[in-house]
């Protein structure tokens, strides 16, 4: 490292400190009215320590809390959610990969026609389409199925733009030598692009992952059946503001439920793409 | 030929398709917005209707928030595939009795179900509300809740203040208010939910005065709104100038001050019924009192009006789903249902039966509470000016109050400049909205 | 290596100025931002630094799937709110009328609607530079710091993992001026925070909230453009005598440019579009106006007030305003990156 006096060392932990201070307190403060009685969370201010009630609302909420009031186990919500996270995941990984591929490796009509079309799609919010969207998914047959709940969350332009801008930036060279060597499409994508675009794929598995982890309106929408719902329409069954009672303890617990996996995702898949970065300084 | 296989396989993997139960049972769909505490109750309910009986089975589904609950609902009808049973939130009552021929009115299910609609058995104020103006009720009145007084009794004691005799008049709250306030007993002396609902639209019935023409938009569509005649502007002058040195505290547009006066802020809270909950569990010591109305206005108090929401049910069924609808309405009804419902979840009991046996029981002895919206909406028969509020934009109406509002109590405009824009902003917004 | 003029013809490879091994996996994520390259022009043909491969069918079946589901999930259902724009319509479509452009006359006319787009400016412009500057600082910390670096990473980026309706729900037990935790430290400490009636304080409000669940994207894209950048510059750099400041401004910063400019765009798109979820849950886009923003007006005129007309000509003037507002970031804003 260079200039990396103990002074500047130490700012710099100090920074990031307080940074992690910043940006994970409203987690950590989740984690912290997850443990107390209902009754210190109904009178604010909320202590910043955590509570002595760990055990037992955990407890309770796994054990009938969630699935009372969510009307389905925890685990058939979990098991949803994770499918449609993994759906829309690979899903927009695998069509905006392919779609990137032929964007830049191939040359044919109306080629940057497609990509202005597929690029524009990153503006227009899902409440304005929700009308016609939810009319074609009738019509189509997919309310309360999977493919309903998924598809339409694939429809997105930024895995699309970010592949195609590291597709750019491989060498000519490459594809020519694979030509030399007689490979053609499929071999250089599976023996060379895929190879490459691991870390790329991996931090796009992440984003994705977690863009369908927490949808919400979406999937409340499109399923009718409560063996459907995903853990944060649960979660949000759960609570109530105004005029009926809500039982906050129980609620936080169903936070950390919902946050726990979608943090195990991204801790693992940083440590591998993060490998990835490190290994090409050296 | 890779990237089919691939694309095969998650094809593939969507066929998870799940269309169940072919029995000869009658499904009915409910699609509701209950959260909390009262979404078990839906659950349970639907159960126990369902076991009841084997020809009729109803399908409870959660989808989301009020707003969320009816744009599903629209977006179902235009898709042809609504459900059978759709609750709606009082402010959305005009929007859904503007779309005659998208709904089947309550009366006429009832009918088909071979039970006719008996007005007499209902609590007038919550029936007129859900009703035409020639009596026939179109929607099935599910959580109704009133707004009244709640004080916590520490600080009363503290401030000096009469533990057992809450104000009843809001030249009284304010009274008590300042002293509580000027004593130290709390940093705030009132606070309040709704500003829209509790201190205009109840505000309105609750003394007698006009909300609006057209009977508040009841017997018709064209309305004008009234809220700036000199009784609106005295409360509202009288609320911002207490806001000036904190004595009232603005919690929010809805339900957020429930919070303030939970946490020990403000001694006196005037709130819906249904948030007894929350107060009881929070362990507070508190005591509830009628909503304090207005001792110049003619005939204070009148009635008050319910919020909360209401079953409808979506045209262009088959007669078959139509009397599974009235089974469970009738269901719903029965003394037994009512009487259960409006003790253990508080909402408001939707027939005079149920009442008098959860009077009978010695319900209200221990529950006090409990009685008082009933009685403020059973005391007088309603008035012209305190059925409801009907507009085919409530919800936008409302916000367009709040933002005036909010400036008045910013110190930016007075009570009289807020009032008159607000009337003169909703009253384009009524014209826009009606002139489809 | 600025390249303000494109020598596309004679470009041959990619347009990096250092070698590029065959297994750089990372350069990707620096490889962010969208370059403006054949697109725009027109005679993409000769202008193609692109090496081939010479197939009729296949690129079409390639790009088939996406272009499939964006026509049904996306192009289709916005035509359909583009007809919408000019019905005066009930919500259950029981009565319409085709009225042409008035729908966008009385927008357009309404002093609300000028009012909404004012505070989108400002809190677009402010979301954006917060969420990126809190970002780029806590990245080059942790590009800076051997010991514990990894673990700061992953502290810093999960939050990231909280979804819009939980985190709205925190909010609102946080800062809420009613119920928040930090509310009352803010009030203890003696500052007379109180978003609910002034409207600075509620766009302070909205504006961290937003930031705070964007920090941790951008921290993500800026951590792996700095790994990208080859340690060898920064230290030719330093034997020069270039203190740290500058190098970061002269070297650093210039390098990061594809990876800002690509999270410029992601991050006006985000808090245009993807932040009424955050108001709705703060305040509701109160108080008075002071924080309804042009996405939270779509939405509240539509979901809510169950104005489809007026709503859906809010979004095709918000669709006009995101992609001139793209292409004007393409054409001048990407001019100034550093390619390198």
């Amino acid at each position: 490292m260079i200039g990396s006096s103990p002074i500047r060392t130490f700012i710099a932990h100090a920074v990031l400190i307080l940074g992690i201070l910043i940006v994970a307190f409203p987690i950590y403060y989740t984690f912290v009215a997850s443990t107390h009685s209902l009754q210190t969370i109904l009178r604010p201010p909320l202590p910043l320590l955590p509570g002595d009630r760990f055990w037992e609302n955990y407890s309770t909420a796994l054990f009938g809390g969630i699935g009372r009031i969510g009307g389905v186990s925890v685990g058939t919500l979990l098991y949803n959610t994770t499918v449609v996270a993994l759906a829309i995941a690979i899903g927009k990984i695998v069509i905006s990969i392919v779609s990137a591929y032929a964007i830049v490796f191939f040359r044919f009509p109306f080629r940057m026609t497609f990509f202005w079309l597929i690029f524009i799609t990153l503006m227009l919010p899902v409440e304005v389409r929700i009308l016609p969207t939810y009319k074609v998914m009738v019509d189509l047959g997919l309310i309360d199925t999977y493919a309903g709940l998924t598809l339409p969350l694939m429809a997105s332009a930024t895995a699309t733009l970010l592949f195609r801008q590291f597709f750019m930036t491989i060498p000519g060279e490459l594809v020519e030598a694979a030509r030399v060597d007689g490979a053609g499409p499929f071999r250089f994508f599976k023996d060379i692009l895929l190879p490459l675009s691991k870390t790329n794929i991996a931090a796009l598995f992440v984003i994705q992952f977690i863009y369908g982890w927490t949808q919400y309106l979406w999937p409340l929408l499109v399923t009718n059946r409560n063996d459907m719902n995903t853990i944060v329409i649960a979660l949000r069954k759960m609570i109530s503001f105004a005029d009926a009672d809500t039982e906050w303890h129980l609620v936080m617990v169903t936070c950390m439920l919902a946050i726990i996996p979608p943090i195990l995702v991204v801790v693992l898949m940083q440590r591998w793409f993060v490998r990835g970065l490190v290994d090409t300084e050296k | 030929m890779k990237f089919q296989g691939v694309a095969a396989g998650i094809a593939a993997s969507f066929t998870l398709l799940s269309t169940s139960s072919a029995f000869a049972v009658t499904e009915i769909s409910w699609w509701h917005a209950m959260t909390g505490a009262n979404n078990e109750v839906v659950e349970t309910l639907s159960k126990e209707f369902n076991e009841s009986q084997s020809e009729y089975k109803v399908t409870p589904v959660f989808k989301g928030t009020y707003p969320e609950t009816l744009n599903a609902g629209i977006a179902a009808y235009r898709a042809k595939q609504p459900p059978a049973i759709m609750q709606v939130f009082d402010a959305g009552t005009g929007v859904m009795m503007a779309a005659e021929g998208a709904i089947k009115p309550v009366a006429d299910i009832l009918s088909m179900g071979g039970k006719p609609f008996d007005k007499s058995q209902y609590l007038p104020g919550i029936v007129a509300y859900y009703s035409k103006p020639d009596g026939t009720m179109l929607s099935f009145p599910y959580n109704s809740s009133s707004p009244i007084l709640y004080y916590n009794k520490d600080i009363f004691q503290k401030a000096g203040l009469d533990v057992d005799n809450p104000p009843k008049t809001w030249p009284e709250v304010w009274d008590a208010a300042k002293k509580i306030k000027t004593s130290g007993a709390a940093p705030c002396g009132f606070t309040t939910t709704w500003l829209t609902w509790i201190h205009t639209e109840n505000f309105a019935a609750w003394n007698n005065v006009s909300f609006g023409t057209n009977e508040n938009g009841l017997a018709g569509l064209d309305v004008e709104l009234k809220i700036n005649s000199p009784i609106f502007v005295k409360h509202f002058q009288e609320l911002a100038d207490l806001a000036k040195d904190g004595t009232f505290k603005y919690g929010g547009r809805t339900s957020e001050a429930k919070q303030i006066f939970l946490a020990g802020e403000c001694g006196i809270f005037t709130e819906s019924s249904g948030g007894l909950g929350d107060v009881v569990k929070s362990g507070m010591n508190f005591g509830t009192g009628s909503l304090p109305y207005e001792p110049e206005a003619q005939g204070a108090p009148q009635n008050t009006i319910p919020g909360g929401a209401s079953l409808w049910v979506f045209a262009g069924k088959s007669d078959e789903e139509y009397k599974g609808v009235a089974a469970f309405f009738n269901f719903l009804s029965t003394t037994e249902i009512q009487a259960r419902l409006h003790q253990v979840s508080g909402y408001l009991p939707v027939t005079l039966e149920a009442y008098e046996k959860t009077k009978a029981d010695g319900f209200y002895d221990k529950n006090p509470a409990r009685e008082i919206p009933i009685k403020q909406m059973m005391g007088k028969a309603p008035t012209e000016n305190s059925k409801g509020v009907r507009l085919a934009n409530l919800p936008q109406v409302r916000d367009i109050e709040n933002e005036e509002f909010e400036k008045m109590l910013a110190g930016d405009q007075t009570a009289q400049q807020a009032l008159d824009k607000a009337v003169e902003r909703g009253n384009a917004a009524i014209k826009q909205a009606i002139g489809n | 290596m600025p390249q303000s003029s494109r020598p596309s013809a004679t470009k041959k490879s990619a347009p990096h100025p250092y070698p590029l091994p065959v297994t750089n996996g990372g350069r990707g994520i620096n490889a962010g931002a969208p370059q403006a390259d054949e697109g725009h022009s027109g005679k993409e043909e000769a202008l193609s630094p692109r090496v081939t491969f010479p197939n009729k069918v296949l690129p079409y079946l390639l790009v088939a799937p996406q272009l499939a589901i964006t026509a049904v999930f996306f192009y289709w259902p916005a035509g359909q709110a583009l007809y919408q724009s000019m019905l005066r319509e009930d919500p259950f479509g029981l009565n319409s009328k085709f009225v042409w452009f008035d729908n966008f006359a009385r927008v357009l006319s309404d002093p609300n609607y000028v009012n909404s787009l004012k505070v989108t400016v400002v809190f677009s412009i402010a979301t954006a530079f917060v969420s990126m500057a809190v970002a780029l600082l806590l990245a080059v910390m942790a590009d800076k710091v051997i010991r514990g670096r990894g673990i700061y990473r992953t502290l810093m980026i999960w939050p990231y993992a909280v979804a819009p309706a939980i985190a709205g729900m925190l909010w609102l037990f946080l800062f809420n001026p009613s119920i928040g935790t930090l509310a009352y430290g803010l009030r203890w400490l003696g500052f007379d925070w109180n978003p609910l009636l002034d409207g600075t304080d509620a766009m302070v409000l909205v504006v961290t909230a937003a930031s705070w669940k964007q920090i941790s994207y951008n921290f993500l894209f800026f951590v792996a453009g700095l790994q990208a950048i080859p340690k060898t510059l920064i230290e030719a750099a330093a034997i020069d005598g270039a203190g740290e400041t500058k190098r970061f401004w002269t070297i650093v910063f210039p390098l990061l440019a594809p990876t800002t400019f690509f999270l410029l765009v992601v991050n006006t798109v985000y808090a245009f579009f993807d932040t009424f979820g955050i108001i709705h849950a703060v305040t509701g886009g109160g108080p008075g106006k002071a924080t309804e923003t042009l996405v939270y007006k779509v939405y509240n005129d539509g979901f809510v007030n169950l104005i489809l007309g007026d709503s859906a000509a809010q979004s095709v003037i918000l669709m006009v305003i995101v992609i001139g507002l793209t292409a004007f970031q393409f054409r001048f804003v990407e001019k100034k990156v550093h390619y390198g």
